[in-house]
């Protein structure tokens, strides 16, 4: 079972759930603990939580070519072919812009005159590591400066192969571009996390569109609920969402997030909860 | 002499547009004529590389020069690659405005980026 949570909106409390879900799943399960995957790879903050002892970084790099000027006849049939537009051919001169390459080979494979080899540029890392619980923790690192996070996030999903019965749970970036994309193909049901509030519901339903079209069942939970919010009630009920739980809007919880304690070592009756609602999801999907 | 501006229309009485890389049109201009050719910019909706795209059209049509009111880190580097120098529209309105004040040797020249670039 792989369950990937997102929100659309950021600061909802998506690494909150993910981190207790994982922590849940690791002391009620009787499957090995969960596989659990950083995907916020320009600002991880997992780790804060579920603070796992991180083996040293594998490199990550995207492969962006080179030119070899002396064979170059400066066609212009590689910034032709360049959707990113990463290449442009300038009278005798031929200029690769890095930060706009997605290393996707077209003009390698391309040039006429096989005139463009290719060479690693290094984007960012990918540390693995486990926590005490005996959780698998993956997170990706994007470099400072970098401007494409889709890369790292497609590598770790690379690695991820559960044993039989374990979960992974991946904690997606905020948003609904590219890497949240990237971080939630492939998942088999997907955790919406909101807050009861107009900016909550509107980036909610981004987040549902990103869903349908990837064809990912979704559910939703509601965090930092402070009584009723009846537009979001009912755009859950008329698109088919169920409610998966709500959290309180509660300082207790806001003071031990800001100390680094997961939900469910501020509320230990959490753990339980997380544990049904795991099972519900399950049987729900198969 | 050939160069070209980013305007917001097609024609020479038409307002400057200040943007390189997505100005609504590169206007393509023969200094001793006045003949205009308006080309909507290429990259106006690209998700990325819009300055480097416009900077390949102003190479390939071997224009002398290029007037806009900002360049961009890349647009900046694919055109002096290229050679071509850049202007700046300062507070000039309209195309013509700036052609005259460019003939006139009145305009500034840009020796770096004008700004620090557009992500996402």
């Amino acid at each position: 079972m792989r369950i990937a949570v997102a929100s659309g909106k950021g600061g909802t409390g998506k690494t909150t759930i993910a981190t207790s879900l994982a922590l849940s799943l690791a002391s009620e399960s009787p499957a090995p603990p969960p596989i659990f995957v950083d995907c916020d790879v320009e600002a991880p903050n997992a780790h804060l939580f579920l603070k796992p002892r991180l083996e040293q970084g594998q490199p990550v790099g995207i492969m962006i070519p080179v030119v070899d000027e002396a064979r170059c006849t400066y066609c212009g049939k590689c910034a032709e072919v360049c959707a990113y537009h990463a290449i442009a051919v300038l009278g005798q001169k031929t200029l690769i812009f890095p930060q706009l390459c997605h290393g996707c080979g077209s003009c390698t494979a391309l040039c006429p005159e096989g005139a463009i080899s290719e060479k690693p540029d290094p984007i960012g890392v990918i540390e693995c590591g486990t926590t005490l619980e005996g959780i698998d923790f993956r997170r990706g690192l994007l470099d400072i400066g970098k401007p494409m996070a889709v890369p790292i996030i497609r590598e770790l999903q690379k690695l991820i192969e559960p044993l039989p019965g374990q979960a992974v749970i991946l904690d997606a970036p905020p948003g609904t571009s590219c890497p949240v994309v990237a971080a939630i193909r492939g998942a088999d049901y997907l955790i919406l996390v909101t807050e009861p509030t107009p900016f909550g519901l509107h980036d909610l339903r981004l987040a549902v569109q990103v869903a349908r079209e990837l064809n990912i069942p979704a559910g939703v939970i509601v965090n930092r609920e402070n009584g009723s919010y009846l537009e979001l009630e009912a755009f859950c009920r008329s698109n088919g969402l169920p409610i998966l739980m709500r959290i309180p809007f509660e300082r207790a919880i806001a003071e031990g997030i800001a100390q680094g304690k997961t939900l469910v070592e501020i509320h230990p009756e959490y753990a339980a909860a997380f544990w049904i609602m795991f099972r519900q999801i399950t049987d729900s999907q198969s | 002499m050939k160069i070209i501006l980013t305007t917001t229309a097609p024609n020479i009485d038409s307002d400057v547009d200040p943007r390189f890389g997505r100005g609504a049109y590169l206007l393509v201009v023969d200094t001793d004529t006045l003949q205009v050719e308006g080309h909507p910019n290429p990259g106006v909706n690209a998700s990325g590389g819009a300055g480097i795209q416009a900077a390949q059209f102003v190479a390939d049509q071997k224009a002398e020069a290029v007037i806009s009111g900002d360049f961009g880190p890349n647009a900046f580097d694919a055109l002096k690659a290229a050679g071509i120098p850049m202007y700046l529209y300062g507070d000039c309105n309209t195309a013509r405005q700036a052609i005259g004040r460019f003939k006139a040797g009145r305009l500034q020249q840009v020796g770096a980026p004008t700004q620090s670039g557009h992500h996402g």
